[in-house]
Formats: structure tokens, C-alpha cells, sequence
């Protein structure tokens, strides 16, 4: 194999993983685990406050 | 999440308050060293015909101050608090901690000591020699066994998207830095790198183009990715974008570099993919970018009275800006004008001074009052002036430069019909000089912004503990 067709394959495999990450990313079964994720920098009154405003926001829309 | 109800396990804020004085103390240093070398650029008889304080070895000294000093004390603080409060658990070592802390003053007082006697590698962004190449390589390892261990003993399960960007930052620097200042010393001042020719001027762009996209891109990305958030008050837009973004911005920086050879040496096959790879680079950086602003999305009145918050956002969108900038001048075509004029400089500024100084301030006017126990800034007045500084100086200084970039491009250029050299270097020079006086004003403006950040710290860190109510407008915000 020359260093072209390592090359190619190379590409294709890190683009394939790439998809991966995407389809992982997206997928409906991770949303709750990752909404949740990212209010780990938040403490219990902060979190509180995140709800009302949220709860605010969607009666609004 | 249990954990998360245990207000305060006792986490290590010393080291995180030594590291953000000295970012306030060291963004002053270079950021005057850098307003006297443009200053010497319309009055050279500014170096005093001292060696020691000529442009060529002052830039240097400015460049490292900024990115390294400044920008290295902003992130050593920030990740070292970021880790933590994402974990909930005390740093893995204090001893490595202070190693880290002291250990990297060391490196920028050897660094000021030896630029300007003009000891250097020259290699830009690498220039300090190898000894203090060896120390900054030992600090790093530490920096890295310290970080990672606190990730180990984490007592969340979910490791925060901020801290993903922080560890990227700081595995791919320890291998760039060690990779491109591979050297044969000659003494104990003078070392040649062990690369030569077209694959030295590689390397170098290699590491000097993911200086910018690691240290100054993934690691400030990490600062973003709590601080906007924490200081709006709101998780980030997406976090699924976020993940995303994370893995399609370090798997693409790293291939960047060769946009800064472009017509050189380097084999044309690598010019072209170092092109192609920094166009694509834009769609990453700017989902970034959207998630970032977008976490304010229903929520855009903060800004109206949280001028830390206003930091954070302006930085996001000169982020935007120069990763728009950045890709178009890696087109060939357009960087045959750019190249070596100053659009270059003022295409740097703009990343900067524009999101990384500004994402650096925010978040430091964030930490202060809860490093020092205090409820806000001593003055929230003066955060904004700051504010309207810093957004000033930016502005007048990236204009001057582009204006004076083009010119130079356009003057260079341009040929008589029997393809002598319309104009000569000297004259492109007079042409551009008007313009270096309005960056310098510019400077002046983001440094007095900086003294007033200072005196503002000063007060907050020496006021009585807690003496220091909330503002109003943020309680209710």
C-alpha cells in the first residue's frame, strides 16, 4: 500500500467517526443526559432559577 | 446529583488568586510594551538608541508577554477553578499547583530577561532558548498530571464540555511546544533546531499557526464554555452543538499551518490542503460562536446592565469576526494582497485583543469577587468603562490596520507598463504611517483600560470581606 491509500483511507475513516460523534451527539436517547450535563456549573438555587425563567419563557411563547 | 447540594468542598482557590492577579499585573506589562513598539514605529527615535530596547527585541518580549504571560496566567487560573467547580472536588495536588504557579513566573521573568539582551531561537512565538524551553516543557507535565488527576478523582459521572476544550489545550501545546523547540545546543544560551530548511519553516508554522489554535483558541473556548453560561445564568444554547464543535475544531486546527507559507518553499500540494483545511475551519468556529451568543437567546436584557457579561458576548463576536477574517485571508489569491502587510497584524489584533483579552477580562471581573469573598466588582461603573476602552481601542486599532494592510498590498503591487516597481518600499512606509499613530491611540485606549481594571481589583481585593453588596440592577436580573 502506498502512502496515498493509507492517506485516503485515513480520510474516510476519521470522517466516518466524525458522523459518529454527530449521530451520538444528536441522538434522541442522549438528550436528557446532556441537557443535564450542562448544569453541572450551576448549584441547587441557581438551577431553581434556570426553571422559572424557563417556565416564564415557554408560557410567553 | 447529591453532590451538587454540597455548596463548598474545599477547593483550591490559592492558586487560582495568584494566577489571576498576575494576569491583570501581566496584560499591563505587555500590553505598554506593545504600545512603545508602536509608538517606535512613527518615532524610532523611541528605542533611545539603546539595543536593549530596539523593535526587534522588545516585539519578541511583547508577543510572549501578551500570549503567555497574560494569556497563560488567564487560563492557568480559569482551568484550575473550572476543574474544580465542574467536578466538585479539590484540585488533585497543591503542590503541583504551586510548582505550576511558580514555575511559570520564572519562565516570564527569563523571558524578559533574555529577549530583550536579545538571546533567542528566532523562531516567532518560540523564541525563548532552551533552557527555559526545558523549564516551560517540566510545568506543563505538571500542569497536565495536575489537571487530569483532578478529572480522575471527579465526583460528578458527566465531564463538562468547558473542561474537554481545556485538556485539548493542554495535551496538543506540550506536544507542539516540545516538538517544534527540538534543538542541538551549541551553549548554554544558543541552540539550532534540528529541522533545516522548507521542513524547519513547517514545523515552526505547525506549532506557531496551533499556538493560536490550541492556546488560544481551545483553551479560551473552555473559559467561554463556563463563564458565559455561569454569568448569564442559563446553560449554554446547546450542549449537543457544543460537543460537536468540540471535536470538529481540534481535529481540523491542527492542519491549518501551512497558510503562513503560502509562495514559499513549502511544496504547493501542502500549500493548497493547508488551505482548504482553514476554510473548513470556519464552520466549526463559528458554531462555536453561535452557541456561545445564542445562550442568551430570550434572555438578551442582561446585557443592558451586566457589562461583565457584555465582555463575554463582544469577545464571541470579534471571535466570529476574525475566524471569518481568518479563513479568507488563507485563500491564496487574497493572502498574495495580505501577506506580510499589516491586514496580518491587525487580523491578530482582532483575535487578541478582540476575543481573547476580552474573554480573559470577563471572566477575571467574574472571579474576583468570589476569589476575595465579596458579592460584586467595587465598582461596576468602572467595569464598564473598561468596557467601552477596551471595545474603542479594538475598533480604532483593527481599522487602522486594515486600511493600512490594503495600502501596502495595493502599493507593493503595483507595476509600470515596462514592470518596474511603481512605488518603492520607503514610499509604501510614508503611506502607512498616519495609520500606525491611530493604532497607536488605539493601544493607548485598551491599556488604560487595563489600569482601570487594576485599580478596580485593587479596591475589590482590599475592601474588608463581604463589605461589598450586590448591585441592584443584577440582583433583580
Amino acid at each position: 500500500m502506498d502512502q496515498g491509500i493509507i492517506g485516503s483511507i485515513f480520510t474516510v475513516a476519521v470522517f466516518v467517526f466524525f458522523l459518529g460523534i454527530v449521530w451520538w451527539a444528536f441522538s434522541k436517547n442522549n438528550k436528557e443526559k446532556f441537557d443535564e450535563a450542562s448544569k453541572v456549573l450551576f448549584d441547587e438555587q441557581e438551577k431553581a432559577q434556570i426553571e422559572k425563567e424557563q417556565k416564564q419563557e415557554s408560557q410567553k411563547s | 446529583m447529591s453532590e451538587t447540594s454540597q455548596a463548598h468542598p474545599d477547593y483550591n482557590y490559592k492558586v487560582v488568586r495568584q494566577f489571576t492577579v498576575m494576569t491583570v499585573v501581566w496584560g499591563i506589562v505587555g500590553m505598554a510594551v506593545g504600545v512603545l513598539i508602536a509608538a517606535q514605529l512613527f518615532a524610532p527615535a523611541l528605542n533611545f538608541d539603546i539595543p536593549w530596547l530596539t523593535y526587534s527585541r522588545l516585539r519578541p518580549l511583547h508577543t510572549n508577554a501578551v500570549i503567555f504571560a497574560f494569556g497563560g496566567c488567564a487560563l492557568f487560573a480559569t482551568s484550575y477553578y473550572i476543574v474544580q467547580r465542574t467536578c466538585h472536588v479539590r484540585l488533585f495536588s497543591d503542590k503541583l499547583a504551586a510548582f505550576t504557579f511558580w514555575g511559570w513566573q520564572a519562565v516570564i521573568v527569563l523571558a524578559a530577561i533574555t529577549l530583550p539582551l536579545g538571546i533567542t531561537s528566532s523562531k516567532e512565538y518560540a523564541e525563548l532558548e532552551w533552557p527555559i524551553d526545558i523549564l516551560i516543557a517540566l510545568v506543563w507535565i505538571a500542569y497536565i498530571i495536575n489537571f487530569f488527576g483532578t478529572l480522575v478523582i471527579r465526583k460528578v459521572s458527566h465531564i463538562y464540555v468547558a473542561n474537554w476544550f481545556l485538556g485539548a489545550f493542554m495535551l496538543t501545546v506540550a506536544v507542539l511546544h516540545i516538538g517544534n523547540s527540538m534543538a542541538i545546543p551549541v551553549s548554554f544560551t544558543k541552540s539550532y533546531s534540528i529541522y533545516a530548511g522548507a521542513v524547519d519553516a513547517m514545523m515552526q508554522w505547525w506549532y506557531g499557526h496551533n499556538a493560536v489554535g490550541f492556546f488560544l483558541t481551545a483553551g479560551f473556548l473552555g473559559m467561554m464554555y463556563y463563564f458565559v453560561p455561569k454569568q448569564a445564568g442559563r446553560p449554554v444554547y446547546s450542549y449537543r452543538l457544543s460537543i460537536v464543535h468540540f471535536w470538529a475544531l481540534i481535529s481540523l486546527y491542527i492542519w491549518a499551518g501551512p497558510h503562513h507559507l503560502h509562495y514559499t518553499a513549502l511544496p504547493d500540494w501542502t500549500q493548497s490542503l493547508g488551505m482548504v483545511m482553514s476554510l473548513i475551519l470556519f464552520v466549526p468556529s463559528w458554531g462555536g460562536m453561535i452557541n456561545g451568543i445564542m445562550t442568551l437567546s430570550g434572555a438578551w436584557h442582561k446585557l443592558r446592565n451586566d457589562p461583565v457579561l457584555r465582555f463575554l458576548i463582544v469577545s464571541l463576536s470579534f471571535y466570529g469576526m476574525s475566524t471569518f477574517e481568518g479563513p479568507m485571508m488563507s485563500i491564496k489569491t487574497v493572502n498574495a494582497l495580505s501577506h506580510y502587510t499589516d491586514w496580518t497584524v491587525g487580523h491578530v489584533h482582532s483575535g487578541a485583543l478582540g476575543w481573547v483579552a476580552m474573554v480573559s477580562i470577563g471572566s477575571i471581573y467574574h472571579l474576583i469577587p468570589i476569589l476575595f469573598g465579596q458579592k460584586a466588582m467595587y465598582s461596576t461603573r468602572l467595569v464598564n468603562v473598561h468596557f467601552w476602552l477596551a471595545t474603542i481601542g479594538v475598533v480604532l486599532y483593527i481599522v487602522a490596520m486594515w486600511m493600512s494592510g490594503v495600502l501596502q498590498g495595493l502599493m507593493w503591487r503595483a507595476v509600470n507598463a515596462d514592470g518596474t516597481l511603481t512605488y518603492s518600499f520607503v514610499e509604501s512606509l510614508e503611506a502607512s504611517k498616519p495609520f500606525y499613530v491611530v493604532r497607536f491611540i488605539g493601544g493607548v485606549f485598551v491599556v488604560a483600560g487595563m489600569l482601570v481594571m487594576a485599580y478596580n481589583c485593587w479596591k475589590t481585593i482590599r475592601a474588608p470581606k463581604d463589605s461589598i453588596a450586590a448591585e441592584p440592577a443584577a440582583q433583580a436580573a
